[in-house]
């Protein structure tokens, strides 16, 4: 019965998104840079590592539809191979954050009080650092590593997802239904992670997916600072550092590359403004 | 509003002395010696030893900490591990240029993200309105180091009418605020439009269109002030964004700023620039959005009128105390 109703939501959400046609595209768009990252060793024409110094710097042909680089490597494979490196980026360090934030938030939410009042100072602390100095410093003092720039820009971006899930459990903590599940004696951990958590999530659904977007500009910019991936692994951003040696000659080695994060990130906040539209129909001016 | 001013200001020392901590205990528990990076590898231990003793480094956290605090305190931020040299004195011989930087940087989004928006709100449903919303959706989604090259690519290589990097006349200046403006000259227009249809729904617009005052009027007299409230508040937000573009505009541009002397610190490990770096940053943050905060409630009536009657009241108290006290001597 309940997850009838659960997906019954989820339909109407669906429903509400299809009518949007902009952000269906950009829906299409995301899965099929999923599709793309999962199959990159099937659809890359060439290995992406495989250097040919005849071909360095090599315009378009027809075994290389986009060139090569300045080291005689395919740029179509590299292209095909960074959306691996991008969306890991991205999705697993806003899973980090959003996790974070949803825990702190929903705790300092619920119990009020003192823990509402540490973790918001705690919060404040946190934000008084411009986000990407944050990420870059944390970036830079682990060490320059996917990893690494993963974990830095998902602690770097914890507060906003915390303050939005406090104030959605703020509203929430009051609702009959958990005072019902208060009163049949359920824990405290129960009453969070059952009633409080799916029930409050909803506003996190659009930063979410928008976050998913701005960490992977973010992601692109640290591995053109040298804090992400490291070479020979392609990644967008880092073969946009690469190819400044060669910006004069071949500004289309840099295009490429920037063309592709652009995309992406447009998809994620175009989606993300039709899921607010989606979710919040009153919203839509 | 002083003692307004004056408990914001206090509120600051708490998160200064926390950002402090955590960045000491950050650089305390990750691999690399300093000291080591400082003499090179071909060093003895035995001098590594020595060295790490003579700058402090053997001390345990918490007197390292309370050191720093009390430096700090004496407007000292410790000496550079690369070049020798106070960080004082090295980031405020920096500090103007980052200064420069992003009040430009923001100055110029704000004149073009405004009249934007506005243009956008007014024409809504309208393809001026769509071509506005699209162009400010995909400069958001730009990255902005990319857009910098293709900047420097177009007007400083292909164009040749701005110099490549380098600050040393106006000239030099140019692109690297329009790359720092670009996706925030979005941000402002996107908020911007959006208040302004909010405000434009009022009644007290029709009001004023009911009493035939012309369109411009309407939008620029009436509408636009309250509009404003919102676009301010992002505007705080903005100069934080904008420091922490500075790291890569400065460091893409060769502009000797905070930014780029972060960087540089970052890349050597060079822990009393690191400290100090993202110390003062945030300090400088904080004190930009502690001015939006005060010029927001100058602005808006209605918050300056909680603040005088506050005073009031507390006057009123203070009189009704008073009179108390006389009649009961």
């Amino acid at each position: 019965m309940r997850k009838k109703r659960k997906q019954s939501r989820l339909l109407e959400v669906w429903h509400q998104l299809k009518k949007n046609k902009v952000a269906v595209v950009a829906l299409f768009v995301l899965v099929l840079l999923f599709l793309v990252a999962i199959f990159a060793p099937y659809l890359a024409p060439h290995p992406y590592e495989k250097q040919n110094s005849k071909l360095a710097n090599a315009g378009p042909s027809r075994e290389h539809p986009l060139g090569n680089d300045r080291l005689g490597r395919d740029i179509l494979s590299r292209l095909i191979y960074g959306t691996r490196q991008s969306l890991q980026m991205g999705i697993v360090s806003v899973a980090i954050a959003a996790a974070i934030g949803i825990l702190l938030g929903s705790v300092a939410g619920y119990y009020g009080g003192w823990v509402d009042n540490l973790s918001m100072r705690l919060l404040d602390i946190y934000q008084a650092v411009p986000m990407f100095l944050l990420s870059v410093s944390l970036a830079a003092i682990l060490g320059p590593s996917l990893r690494n720039a993963i974990i830095a820009l998902g602690i770097g971006t914890v507060p906003g997802y915390a303050r939005i899930m406090r104030a959605s459990v703020l509203t929430v903590r009051e609702k009959e239904y958990v005072e019902a599940a208060r009163a049949i004696n359920a824990s405290d951990i129960r009453i969070i992670f059952k009633y409080i958590i799916p029930n409050s999530i909803g506003p996190l659904i659009v930063q979410i997916t928008m976050g998913v977007g701005s960490c992977i500009l973010a992601g692109s910019a640290l591995s053109f600072i040298g804090l992400g991936v490291q070479p020979p692994v392609p990644e967008w951003g880092a073969m946009i550092s690469d190819a400044r040696r060669v910006m004069r000659e071949h500004p289309t080695h840099a295009l490429y590359p920037g063309l592709c994060v652009m995309i992406s990130v447009l998809a994620c906040n175009l989606l993300g403004d039709g899921l607010r539209d989606a979710l919040d129909p009153r919203l839509k001016n | 509003m002083v003692r307004f001013i004056i408990k914001r200001l206090l509120m600051l020392i708490p998160v200064m002395l926390g950002i402090s901590l955590v960045v000491l205990i950050l650089i305390d528990v990750t691999p690399g010696d300093p000291a080591r990076m400082m003499i090179g590898a071909q060093a003895t231990q035995e001098q590594v030893e020595a060295l790490r003793e003579e700058l402090g480094l053997n001390d345990p956290l918490p007197i390292r900490y309370g050191r720093f605090i009390w430096q700090l305190l004496h407007g000292d931020l410790g000496t550079s591990l690369m070049t020798k040299r106070p960080v004082a004195t090295e980031m405020w011989e920096r500090f103007p240029y980052t200064l420069t930087l992003v009040v430009l940087g923001t100055t110029l989004s704000v004149i073009l993200g405004i009249p934007i928006g506005i243009y956008a709100a007014v024409h809504q449903r309208t393809w001026k309105d769509n071509t506005a919303i699209f162009l400010s959706l995909i400069s958001v989604s730009m990255p902005s180091f990319w857009f910098a090259l293709l900047l420097i690519r177009f007007f400083g290589v292909y164009l040749g009418w701005l110099p490549i990097s380098g600050v040393d006349d106006w000239k030099g200046w140019v692109l690297p605020s329009g790359a720092m403006a670009l996706g925030l000259t979005a941000l402002i227009a996107r908020q911007m439009r959006s208040d302004m249809l909010e405000v434009l729904r009022q009644d007290y617009i029709t009001t004023a269109r009911a009493k035939g005052l012309t369109e411009g009027r309407v939008v620029y007299r009436h509408a636009l002030k309250n509009a404003m409230i919102p676009v301010i508040m992002v505007i705080g937000g903005i100069f934080g964004v904008m420091l922490g573009g500075s790291l890569i505009t400065e460091v893409i541009y060769s502009i000797p700023g905070l930014g780029q002397y972060i960087m540089t610190g970052l890349y050597n490990r060079d822990y009393p620039v690191i400290q100090s770096g993202v110390l003062i940053v945030s300090a400088l943050f904080a004190v930009i959005i502690l001015i939006v905060d005060v010029i927001f409630a100058l602005v808006d009536p209605r918050i300056r009128s909680q603040y005088t009657r506050k005073e009031k009241r507390k006057a009123g108290r203070q009189l009704a105390k008073e009179t108390k006290t006389v009649e009961t001597s």
